[in-house]
């Protein structure tokens, strides 16, 4: 394998707008490395429509808004191997790779972009009992079965957890001719967007039920139904329990960025985001080693996605032309009550001339308060948000250039107002 | 008749409610900015959605593709232009944008591939 300057692991929305970036910043050597034997990750089996209203001034379906970017990646002519995992990343940047034609092999990139997406919550994690019958799917699952393998997993389908996989699902099933008899959610509100719950659930009359779960697995071979009860601080509610027949449950509560490979390097991880902790250029806790996307926090809308890792691209290249290998003082991004977590979480204080941009979400439901962000005991930013909610990722733009001199740590504020 | 609907214009998502009479809106309360008035008037009155669903390929190196009206078609066709698609089958290899069925169930909008698919 030719040496390479930059190895981009993840062929998704996120490694080929950071491969587009880099390869406009300047980068030469670039390879793309990706597991499926298709680019454009989770996007391909995204075939609904409300991608790219940000980026592209218009409303694409996810293989559109993938093709996009990959016809780019093409026309710049970028080196992409698919159908190749990555087993290891050493925190040397060395890389270990498996092909079916390559066998395995080991790449030395000057620089690494982390751009391997997230996975979803596993019905292992959620701690619903009963048996483990076949049928239960996670949202993204069955929207792969449905959506590239053209196969339906059931005909009368219970959702638990309203994130938008499985509102997306919902309206799929229903589309599919399959009864989708409830979308069940722990939380008092939905994780997913106004626009879907309108769109794929009341669109078809599915209720939603919040603050409820499914507390029993019926079924021993194939699923045969689930019980549902309300859920009050944090506990099913004694009388509340509805029995519900269906053969396929799917699951839709929440996704985990993917960071084994992450790990292995000694990249370090945020307990919050569950993705590498980064400074304002996205760049982990290993040197040379940058991360965006999925990967690095679970983004609602793709156009960020994008946005981000174009960020990590450039950044990445500048790293690899002005061998800036050295990382110089940084204070930490805090987050006052409210906020549940800010990317980056570090922001260095050399390079004044770069623009900071935010990304954060907070804890609950808000309407009418005020973003602020404190740089020691001055406001950089104050801007005023009707609502806010956790589903729904928050950017702040800063300006480098007011940033007080002598800072210990910006600060990130929800407010009345 | 009192017409309940959320707007899906900001994470607000107000809870709008319209005074519809004679399938005309005569008011619409409860939105915070003019966006809401507008969307509860189209969701009233023509309310549209684009479909989008997959096609069986015969021959191809998918088994299905995306596709997608070309344009809005009525809310109240969804399911039917869905149901019209389940013995369709079109032969590979199809490219994005190419039509799939022309003129979806007499809506005048052309149902289309979204992603291509080769031939196996």
């Amino acid at each position: 394998m030719e040496a390479c300057d930059l190895v981009i692991i993840g062929g998704g929305p996120a490694g080929l707008a950071a491969a587009v970036a880099a390869r406009q910043a300047g980068v030469e050597n670039i390879l793309v490395l990706e597991r499926d034997s298709r680019l454009g990750g989770i996007l391909n089996q995204c075939i609904h429509s409300g991608f790219g209203l940000h980026t592209f001034q218009q409303e694409l379906t996810g293989p559109e808004y993938a093709a996009r970017f990959v016809s780019q990646v093409k026309g710049l002519g970028i080196a992409c191997l698919c159908d190749a995992m990555v087993l290891d990343l050493a925190a040397d940047r060395t890389l270990t790779v498996i092909h079916p034609e390559r066998g395995i092999f080991t790449l030395h990139p000057k620089a690494v972009i982390l751009a391997m997406g997230c996975r979803e919550r596993p019905r292992g994690a959620l701690n619903i009992p009963g048996f483990r019958p076949a049928g239960i799917y996670t949202a993204g699952t069955a929207q792969h079965l449905v959506n590239i393998e053209g196969k339906l997993p059931g005909r009368e389908c219970v959702i638990l957890g309203s994130g938008d996989i499985g509102l997306i699902m919902a309206r799929r099933m229903t589309l599919e001719g399959a009864k989708v008899k409830v979308v069940a959610e722990l939380m008092p509100y939905s994780g997913g967007l106004k626009r879907n719950i309108v769109q794929c659930l009341e669109d078809f009359d599915i209720p939603l039920k919040l603050s409820h779960t499914v507390v029993n697995i019926h079924g021993k071979e194939r699923l045969t139904g689930v019980t549902i009860a309300r859920v009050e601080q944090g506990l099913p509610v004694p009388g509340t329990e509805e029995y519900y027949a269906c053969d396929t449950l799917l699951l839709s509560c929440g996704l985990i960025p993917e960071n084994e490979l992450s790990r292995g390097a000694g990249v370090e991880l945020s307990l919050v985001t569950n993705g590498p902790v980064v400074n304002d250029r996205l760049e982990t806790s290993v040197p040379g080693v940058f991360a965006a996307g999925n990967v690095l926090h679970v983004h609602d809308l793709v156009d960020y996605v994008s946005q981000e890792a174009a960020a990590a691209g450039e950044n990445a290249a500048r790293y690899i032309l002005e061998a800036q290998t050295q990382t110089g003082p940084e204070i930490p991004v805090t987050c006052g009550p409210g906020i549940r977590y800010t990317v980056p979480q570090k922001i260095r204080l050399e390079s004044r001339d770069e623009d900071v941009t935010l990304r954060l979400r907070v804890d609950g439901v808000y309407r009418n308060r005020r973003l602020t962000v404190l740089a020691g005991d001055a406001p950089v930013s104050s801007k005023k948000r009707r609502a806010l909610a956790p589903g729904e990722m928050e950017t702040i733009r800063l300006s480098r250039k007011p940033l007080p001199v002598g800072i210990r740590e910006l600060r990130v504020l929800l407010e009345e107002g | 008749m009192e017409r309940k609907l959320i707007c899906i214009g900001c994470p607000l998502g107000c809870e709008l409610t319209a005074q519809v009479e004679g399938g005309e809106v005569r008011e619409v309360t409860g939105n915070t900015c003019p966006n809401g008035e507008r969307y509860a008037r189209k969701e009233l009155t023509n309310p549209t959605r684009i479909l989008t669903t997959t096609v069986r390929v015969r021959g191809g190196t998918l088994p299905v593709v995306s596709v997608k009206t070309a344009g809005d078609i009525p809310k109240g066709k969804l399911l039917a232009c869905a149901a019209a698609l389940k013995d369709v089958e079109i032969p590979a290899p199809m490219a994005p944008g190419q039509v799939v069925v022309p003129d979806i169930l007499g809506t005048g909008v052309d149902l289309v591939a979204t992603k291509s698919v080769e031939r196996a």
